[in-house]
């Protein structure tokens, strides 16, 4: 183990570089790099089975990695002990002791580390007053509700002075209303620590909310690290444009000449940012449900075209109508108010500016 | 029952907010012909049961006269607790004549250690190879596991040269021993399941905590496993105090258990059966293991429960 920090490593709070991870035959993690900026908020999204929990573990050290190294704050960790890492982690299922109270919860982390009493108690108190835990303190947590519950879990993390905390879908488990609070109360933390924060969830709108920069995985793989409005807006391929959003990006088959997509609209690509000088070949054309303009706004868009409304679903603030774009379903989200009905032809434009393309055999962006 | 319920709304004129049919709270059950049934062929089984006990205890209360002129269901006409004090400390077996104590103080002197020894040992090979998976670990177990299946009989010549051979044949020590290995199979097992049934996740924390291998299973997960632990006990104790066999071939008669004690009392051939000596003789050597499962009954259903569903 090599204690020094690295100078490659400057800046970064975890590297991870090559780290591979099989269970038998069967290989979860491949060849995985991922840089994480010290203070960092970075979230792990991706399907469920993808590997998110495994590479977590890995980096907690609860998983020994087949290959490949882990740095934690410049310190090659790979072989080190969980306890020996800097980090905290906080489980789906809270992990509470049942024996213990929320105060013996709290400290046994650093009981087993042989801190003074006081040193103990002060932190103890530090993290109670942070998570509102204070009256909460001599109970066992069997009488403590899901959101109590799952604060203890994060305190148990915090008191630890920790530089890098894992959270592994630390909200599923509660419902719709506490999770937002949760969520909020997760963001101010992160920005009054400012410690390293990775987080793992399949839930999209934790990860576009709480992230500085999501990691998308797929089968092991990451599918694309960068911020959420990059990947939201310029989602690397075609696996991210499907997952992220709600509902998913409209796609339609067709061909690229030239800078053109044909297929059962024809698009000319004017405005379009291309990755790579584009090349002829079959492609796919995906436009989000709300970038697409509808009314006095697809009038005077670039690429118009009309369609027939098949459904409609009222949610409130905004509305979704359903149609059909040649073979495709075709998803457009507009204003809840809009007076549209089942049955109606409309003018819809469409902006390609807006757009993704991507290639319909690697299925990269174009 | 009223169909109706009668509410001040009704008697206003105005309709009643209660409906017809059941409500609130519903009312206790009474008694029917399926219950009766039910209930007297339980009383009858339990007697049944009960019989034999009554029989004994009745008998161990009676003097030798009034036990030779029969009518053995019938209480004693003069209770006496004579037997019962003969039977702990005056009845003879072969050499000695000091009743079943000497056997009762062997046993408690077998029991203790070996159940203490066995499920210390046991509970640490549960935790060990749900949460410390080592090379081998599964083949290990599956070892182990066949040791339960092993007829006894086949292993008791080897084990007589083994306690030979190590100094301990004929002393308490050596049954000790000998029921401390021929537990562990079945008490692993049943400690490495409840530990499996324990969230995984939970073992995750206290090693990010910071615990070690003793830390987790002395502060984590033993103080949340009393109920197994009971149950670990219980069959342990029982088990061992109710021993024959091991006790008779590996003790020799100033360290012999309770039940060749007793067994050596009830079969002894010299001068006429005392009946009452040999009830009460009986009575007191089952004792133990009775005030076990009263004592314990409740946590022991507990603990065989807690695999099933988990808290
Ligand atoms: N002990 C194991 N042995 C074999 N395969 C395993 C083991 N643990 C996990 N896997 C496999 O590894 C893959 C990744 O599992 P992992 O728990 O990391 O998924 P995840 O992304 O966290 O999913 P979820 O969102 O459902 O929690 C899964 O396909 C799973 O079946
Ligand atoms: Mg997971």
């Amino acid at each position: 183990m090599l204690d020094q920090s690295h100078p490659a490593l400057d800046g970064q709070s975890v590297s991870i570089r090559d780290l591979q991870l099989d269970f038998g035959s069967v290989s979860v993690l491949r060849d995985l790099n991922l840089d994480i900026h010290k203070g960092e908020f970075l979230v792990l999204l991706g399907a469920s089975g993808c590997g998110k929990s495994t590479l977590l573990n890995c980096i907690a050290g609860l998983l020994e990695p087949t290959g490949g190294q882990i740095f934690i704050e410049g310190k090659n960790v790979t072989w080190a002990e969980p306890s020996e890492r800097g980090i905290g982690m906080v489980f789906q299922s809270y992990a509470l002791y049942p024996q213990m109270t929320v105060e013996g919860n709290l400290s046994f982390g650093l009981k087993n580390a042989r801190l003074p009493k006081d040193e103990i108690a002060k932190r103890v108190a530090r993290a109670a007053e942070i998570l509102h835990l204070g009256p909460l303190l001599k109970r066992k947590p069997a009488a403590l509700s899901g959101g109590q519950r799952q604060r203890v879990a994060i305190g148990r993390a915090l008191v630890r002075d920790v530089d890098v905390f894992l959270f592994d879908e630390p909200l599923s488990n509660l419902d719709a209303k506490l999770r937002a609070e949760l969520r909020v109360e997760l963001k101010r933390l992160h920005n009054s620590l400012d410690s390293t924060m990775i987080y793992v969830t399949h839930d999209q709108v934790e990860a576009m909310t709480l992230a500085d920069r999501i990691a998308i995985m797929k089968g092991g793989v990451i599918q694309q690290l960068a911020a959420p409005l990059e990947i939201y807006n310029r989602p690397a391929n075609l696996y991210v444009a499907d997952f992220i959003g709600a509902p998913p990006m409209n796609l339609l088959r067709g061909d690229l000449r030239g800078s053109e997509f044909r297929g059962a609209v024809t698009v000319p690509m004017v405005g379009y940012d291309f990755a790579a000088p584009p090349r002829d070949g079959a492609a796919v054309f995906g436009i989000r449900p709300e970038h697409v303009l509808v009314g006095e706004a697809a009038a005077t868009a670039p690429v118009r075209t009309e369609v027939t409304v098949e459904i409609v679903e009222p949610m409130g603030a905004d509305t979704l109508l359903w149609t059909r774009i040649g073979e495709d379903d075709f998803r457009i989200r507009i204003d809840g108010q809009t007076p549209i009905r089942g049955g109606d032809r409309i003018t819809i434009g469409l902006d390609p500016a807006r757009a993704s393309l991507f290639d319909a055999a690697t299925e990269l962006r174009l | 029952m009223a169909d109706v319920a009668f509410t001040p709304d009704q008697a206003a004129g105005r309709p009643a907010r209660t409906l017809a049919g059941p409500v609130g709270a519903r009312p206790k059950s009474r008694i029917t012909a399926k219950r009766v049934m039910i209930y007297g062929a339980l009383g009858l089984v339990s007697l049944y049961w009960l019989l034999p006990l009554w029989v004994m205890v009745m008998t161990s209360l009676k003097g030798m006269p009034e036990i030779r002129m029969g009518n053995i269901f019938a209480p004693p006409v003069e209770v006496t607790f004579q037997p019962w004090v003969k039977a702990w400390a005056e009845a003879c077996t072969g050499l000695n004549c000091d009743g079943l104590s000497r056997g009762f103080w062997n046993s408690v002197a077998i029991v203790v250690p070996s159940t203490v020894l066995s499920i210390a040992v046991a509970s640490v090979n549960g935790y060990a190879l749900v949460n410390w998976k080592f090379k081998g670990s599964e083949v290990f177990f599956t070892i182990l596991i066949f040791g339960a299946f092993i007829p006894y009989q086949v292993m008791i010549y080897p084990i007589v040269v083994i306690l030979r051979e190590i100094g301990l044949m004929g002393s308490v020590w050596g049954l000790v021993l000998v029921h401390t290995v021929f537990g562990m199979p079945i008490i692993t097992l049943l400690f490495r399941n409840y530990f499996a049934s324990l969230p995984e996740e939970l073992f995750k924390a206290a090693r990010v905590d910071g615990a070690g291998f003793w830390g987790i299973f002395l502060r984590v997960l033993v103080p949340m496993s009393l109920p197994i632990f009971a149950v670990a006990m219980i069959l342990q104790i029982t088990g061992i105090w109710n021993d024959f066999l091991f006790g008779v071939i590996y003790t020799k008669p100033d360290t012999y258990p309770m039940t060749v004690q007793l067994n050596n009392i009830v079969n002894s051939t010299q001068g006429v059966k005392e009946y009452n000596v040999n009830m009460a003789a009986t009575l007191i050597t089952g004792l133990v293991p009775l005030s076990i499962y009263l004592i314990s009954g409740k946590l022991f259903v507990r603990g065989i429960a807690a695999g099933a569903v988990k808290g």
